[in-house]
């Protein structure tokens, strides 16, 4: 233990990155997963937009870039993060990079809970003269409400996941912290110390978004 | 001019195999829908109905033909314009279709957010719509809160919120209960009669189109094979194919089958009576067998009454002699057809 209380500053500072890395990701990834999700499933045959090229490319598209192991894409993504957010390295380059590669994932649980959707009640919003745009916004969306926020909630936790890696490119987080401080120093009790902390941060999304969707589902 | 009209009205689908021929859904429509009635589309499942109905609201273009509701002519109209119709143009559903993430109000608001009423307007509507399904406690509720007949009248409520001159109803009872069935078709009898809004009503039960239809057409493969007033179509239908339909909900003259269990069952000629609107005739043409002599019993049957009007089939037994048994058929009233069932072994 007594190795451990030299490094709590240092524990806080990579608690403090890691929800900063997470957070803004699942804000840019979140929002860029919920665009091409509304992509996929608007373009599918008998959907509102039903597109079968667009469809075609935007599926190949998160086709090939979803498998890609994070730590790989990580690695060979830096020339457009540096193109992008100016750095390869550090945490503004992880954030791009975790985004990017959250959008891809994120999208597929966009597309699968928005076909949870009963047709049935999109009909009843055409036969009301609803337009698509105002369909999409008043009805596919809070219809999927509670799914999403459960597969969102889910996108959360794979996102604490995918940042361990951040040390990779330089930038900082509980994966770095344990790494550096714990497994390379021989400390466990430091390694255990960043996995408890994420055990705790973990079971808190989980019952955040659990709270949140029964309200969604009984709304 | 009729409400809606439909002239040689087409709708092919592709087919869902690759290099298969497109799937015809309906095959060259035509009917004339005149405003205030309630028409009434019968037929099997698959027959085309419900891609009718579809047509009339525009949320499936027709691959050709005419269709003009109140005079508006909806092939060839923009979206923009088939959304300002549709506001015009109420539908209920089978399945009633409620937002499930929406309260009763908010379901029943929506159509009124969709046309752009003002706020304190959609209330008073809201209030006023739901009153009239007498659902007016249950604003606050949640969709799966409620029974099956009470999302019914919430989609009732729903369907006529910007007040259309017309109500499309698909199978809109098929998923209830009988009880709940005749509460839900006694609303949209008001529906019609109070509030005049013409409807077309798509069903494949019997109920329905007594309590509500004043004509019907049936359709067979995508076609109207036949249409006209609710009593002659189910009392006399006279196309095959409407005949083996009117025969599934209205007991006519018994089927091969039935008749080898009614003639094991009962010694004696049997022969279908068919009385068509004269509820009187049935106490001459009993009286007139008695008179004869003749025995009969009643095997097989029933009578309809469709808005006052009465039509039926009963199949008879008779034993006697078989000249006095032909002697009797020729002497029954006007009104009466008599159709005598090839006997089997069995004589009486």
């Amino acid at each position: 233990m007594d190795e451990l209380i030299p490094l709590l500053p240092k524990l806080a500072t990579a608690t403090y990155e890691t929800l900063y890395i997470v957070a803004l990701s699942l804000v840019f990834g979140g929002v860029g997963g919920l665009v091409l999700g509304l992509g996929l499933y608007t373009t599918r045959p008998g959907s509102l937009y039903p597109n079968r090229p667009v469809s075609a490319v935007l599926n190949i598209l998160v086709n090939v870039f979803r498998p890609i192991p994070f730590i790989i894409f990580l690695a060979a993504a830096q020339p457009l993060a540096r193109l992008v957010v100016g750095v390869g390295i550090g945490n503004s380059a992880i954030i791009f990079t975790l985004s990017l590669a959250a959008a891809f994932g994120i999208s597929r649980i966009v597309e699968q809970n928005l076909m949870t959707v009963q047709p049935g009640v999109i009909e009843a919003a055409r036969s009301v003269g609803a337009s698509r745009l105002r369909i999409i916004g008043t009805v596919v969306l809070p219809e999927a409400l509670g799914p999403l926020i459960l597969g969102y909630t889910f996108v959360l936790v794979a996102l604490t996941d995918m940042s361990a890696v951040a040390g990779l490119v330089g930038g900082g987080g509980l994966g770095t912290f344990a790494i550096q401080y714990g497994y390379r120093q021989f400390e466990p009790v430091v390694t255990w110390a960043a996995v408890i902390v994420i055990i705790v941060f973990v079971q808190a999304v989980q019952a955040l978004g659990n709270w949140l969707a029964r309200k969604a589902f009984r709304r | 001019m009729p409400l809606v009209s439909l002239r040689d009205v087409r709708k092919t689908f592709p087919s869902a195999t690759r290099g298969a021929p497109p799937v015809t859904a309906v095959d060259g429509v035509d009917l004339d829908i005149e405003a205030g009635e309630v028409f009434g589309i019968v037929g099997y499942s698959g027959a085309g109905k419900s891609t009718l109905m579809r047509l009339v609201n525009g949320l499936e273009p027709v691959t050709s033909g005419s269709i003009t509701v109140g005079g508006t002519e909806l092939n060839g109209l923009p979206e923009r314009e088939l959304r300002r119709l549709r506001i015009g143009i109420g539908m209920i559903f089978q399945q009633f279709n409620l937002f499930t993430s929406k309260t009763v109000r908010g379901n029943v608001s929506y159509p009124l957010r969709v046309a752009g009423t003002p706020r304190t307007e959609i209330d008073r509507r809201v209030d006023e719509l739901l009153g009239f399904v007498g659902l007016a406690d249950k604003a606050g509720s949640h969709p799966e809160q409620l029974s099956g007949g009470q999302k019914q009248r919430v989609g009732i409520a729903r369907a006529l919120a910007t007040s259309p001159r017309l109500l499309l109803a698909d199978e809109a009872t098929s998923a209830l209960d009988p009880e709940t069935t005749h509460e839900v078709l006694g609303l949209l009898k008001r529906v019609n009669e109070e509030l005049g809004v013409t409807m077309i009503v798509i069903t494949h039960e019997m109920d329905v189109v007594q309590t509500l239809a004043d004509k019907v057409a049936v359709m067979d493969g995508g076609r109207v094979v036949e249409q006209g007033d609710v009593f002659d179509v189910f009392s006399a239908p006279q196309q095959p194919s409407s005949r083996r339909f009117v025969s599934t909900v209205v007991r006519g003259v018994p089927s091969a089958d039935e008749q080898a269990v009614l003639r094991a069952r009962h010694p004696g000629r049997l022969v279908t009576l068919s009385f068509h609107d004269a509820g009187s005739t049935q106490a001459e043409v009993f009286s007139a067998l008695s008179r004869a002599g003749l025995g009969f019993e009643l095997v097989f049957g029933g009578v309809n009454d469709i808005r006052g009007r009465v039509f039926g089939h009963l199949t008879l037994a008779l034993t006697g002699p078989d000249a006095v048994v032909e002697q009797a058929l020729g002497t029954l009233p006007d009104g009466v057809t008599v159709t005598r069932l090839p006997n089997g072994d069995v004589r009486g």
